[in-house]
């Protein structure tokens, strides 16, 4: 079906896997842009200016849009990475808004030392505490992830409905928000005039962090072993599984709760229904692009990131509607999922029926 | 008398909520008992939606709840093809299905009609009444003053039972979800009925669209499945992978989303978001076991070897 050669070239350098699935990607976009009466050309550079044109627009826009996608993304690559199929990042990520939110809401007169500490720490116990469910019905009783965390994200997105319109909601009873945190929990803009702020470089710290914890650490060894094997990691390495896939179902509901109260904490200021347009579903694309590599989390998010800014300034300046980008998202996995089965095919020597 | 007559209007309510889900659970779990997880259903629900619209639009209701089906079943074998034959992670690939529809729905939807969000008017398919019973009191209008699309869920449940548990197919079908091995010794071709399982699946979930916008709402909203794809993911682990357990349970989550209206239209200060949140805790407890066994297909979400 495909020529040996590029499949080849896709085994042997597996950097040139998201270049072709972002180049599939680009071709099959412009090819429904050219069908939908665009100019492929034209949409493609103004998404690009969009994006990248001016510092503002990289800061304010597309890193500001990127850093809840790179926390996200971080979520699931982690989790993957050691075959835990987390899909419920975005009820992690709600679980941590919301407890963030409660304690900056509860603590008013605390100063920024303490209520900055004190908030992440909030958000990451109720991430992970929601990872917690999942990770213990797997565990203990061999329900698998997939469902269950899905099932999670539902239960979080109706509890934040009903915090934000009852216990939570704002003083004046009018909309189904939160208060505003207060000021000494905000997180600060990284550069004066923009609205880039701190949540970003948390995220490449965390970014950092998990990166040298896979590689250079015996825990994050296990992970990738389990993520290969769960049987070959027990037999060979002589250790028990069962920790491991706990440790990384925490560890991913800790990232991603942190991307949910960075978020608040960084831009909205509040918490309200629908504070996520889907982040957590969007991370797996994320995640997926960086082929579940920490470090490349970070421009895979910042990919996505221009995608989103730009695609605003594709709607206002080339009449181009905005949803168009949640769909070429799509069709990033879609391309990366083919490439790897291209690549995978001639691995296996075309022995399967 | 006041209160049977709410009753009784609360019961056509959750019927006919939960026709949609029905539908699309119905379809999923045949899908899931051929060993497919599609997450992708979401995708299905909204293009069936769209789908049925334009349909209805172009050759009235009837033919849009056809299209809407058809819709569903070419998104389902969209998502067949990567994730069966090419056999990728079924997960992933229908994370994609779904943000790509939402997507591209979206992007259709403003093609053609425009992004002004002015409401658009659907032909829709009428209410069947039937004579006599639909005056039952309480159960009457619920049972008896509903659209085509809930006796299609209601006959499905029967006939996917009799087709799962009783026929040579059906047995094939449930061994490829158990295992593909085994399934692939005994000459099953366990792509093929992969495949075809997760197209039934889509068809039903197109279905299901079609009946938000052609029989409950009568427009076409982007984004107007709002999780039904998913609910019906929750509704199939409740109902155990059977049809009958399907069909009940897609009628408490009905009957949940019905209560939030009702009480909201009472009393704006219950807290209604936990009832809808309910079923999906007691998805998870149905997982856990608390109400008996409930297994999953052993080998779904598994590789098919496409």
């Amino acid at each position: 079906m495909t020529p040996p050669s590029l499949s080849a070239a896709l085994r042997r350098w597996p950097l040139l896997r998201p270049a072709t699935a972002l180049l599939a990607t680009a071709a099959v976009t412009a090819a429904l842009l050219a069908l939908g009466g665009h100019h492929p050309g034209a949409v493609f550079a103004t998404l690009i200016r969009g994006a990248f044109g001016t510092w503002d627009r990289f800061l304010s826009g597309t890193l500001l849009r990127a850093t809840p996608l790179l926390l996200t993304g971080l979520a699931v690559a982690v989790a993957f990475r050691a075959r835990v199929l987390n899909i419920g990042a975005e009820g992690q990520l709600h679980a941590g808004a919301l407890a963030g939110v409660a304690v900056a809401v509860l603590l008013p007169g605390a100063t920024g030392l303490v209520l900055l500490p004190a908030t992440l720490l909030a958000a990451a116990l109720a991430g992970a505490l929601w990872a917690a469910v999942p990770a213990a019905m797997k565990t203990a009783m061999g329900v698998g992830e997939v469902i269950t965390t899905l099932l999670m994200n539902f239960v979080a997105l109706y509890l934040a409905q009903f915090l934000v319109q009852g216990p939570l909601q704002e003083a004046r009873g009018v909309f189904n928000q939160t208060d505003e945190i207060p000021a000494a929990a905000h997180l600060p803009p990284l550069f004066p005039g923009t609205r880039l702020h701190l949540g970003f470089l948390i995220g490449l710290g965390l970014a950092f962090a998990l990166w040298l914890y896979l590689t250079r650490t015996p825990g994050g060894f296990r992970m990738r072993a389990v993520g290969a094997s769960v049987r070959a990691a027990e037999v060979s390495g002589r250790f028990r599984a069962l920790p491991v896939i706990w440790m990384t179902f925490l560890a991913s509901g800790i990232v991603a709760g942190l991307a949910g109260w960075i978020q608040v904490a960084g831009v909205t200021r509040r918490m309200y229904e629908g504070l996520s347009p889907g982040w957590g579903y969007t991370a797996i694309a994320v995640a997926l692009l960086a082929r579940l590599h920490p470090l490349w989390v970070i421009p895979a998010a910042i990919l996505f990131g221009a995608l989103s800014a730009g695609g605003g300034a594709m709607q206002r300046e080339a009449g181009v509607p905005e949803v168009w980008v949640r769909g070429i998202e799509a069709l990033v996995i879609l391309a990366v999922l083919a490439v790897d089965q291209t690549a995978r095919a001639r691995a296996d020597g075309g022995g399967r029926d | 008398m006041i209160e049977i007559a709410a009753l009784s209007s609360f019961l056509l309510s959750a019927v006919g909520l939960a026709v949609p889900i029905a539908l699309a659970a119905l379809g999923e779990m045949v899908s899931e008992r051929a060993g497919v997880i599609n997450i992708g259903l979401e995708g299905s629900v909204i293009w069936g939606a769209l789908g049925g619209a334009l349909g209805a639009l172009a050759a009235g209701p009837w033919a849009g709840l056809g299209t809407g089906a058809l819709c569903g079943g070419a998104t389902a074998l969209l998502f067949a093809l990567f994730a069966v034959r090419l056999d990728t992670d079924q997960i992933i690939t229908g994370t994609a299905i779904t943000l790509g529809s939402l997507g591209f729905t979206g992007v259709v939807f403003q093609g053609r009609f425009g992004a002004t969000g002015l409401a658009l008017e659907l032909p829709t398919v009428p209410v069947w009444e039937i004579p006599l019973l639909a005056g039952l009191p309480v159960l009457g209008p619920a049972l008896f003053e509903q659209a085509a699309t809930a006796w299609v869920a209601l006959l499905l449940a029967p006939a996917l039972g009799w087709f799962l548990f009783r026929t040579r197919w059906g047995l094939a079908l449930r061994a490829a979800g158990e295992s593909t091995v085994a399934a692939r010794a005994a000459g099953e071709r366990v792509v093929r009925i992969r495949i075809l399982a997760a197209v039934f699946g889509g068809c039903l979930a197109g279905l299901a669209g079609a009946h938000l916008s052609l029989v409950h709402t009568g427009t076409f909203a982007e984004g107007m499945s709002a999780g039904k794809g998913f609910i019906a993911i929750a509704v199939v682990v409740l109902g155990r992978w059977r049809p009958w357990g399907v069909l009940a349970a897609a009628l408490f989550f009905g009957c949940a989303e019905a209560l939030q209206f009702a009480l909201q239209a009472v009393d704006a200060d219950l807290p209604y978001p936990l009832f809808l949140a309910l079923p999906y805790v007691l998805s998870l407890a149905a997982l856990a076991g608390w109400f008996g066994r409930s297994r999953a297909p052993a080998a779904l979400g598994g590789a098919s070897g496409g």
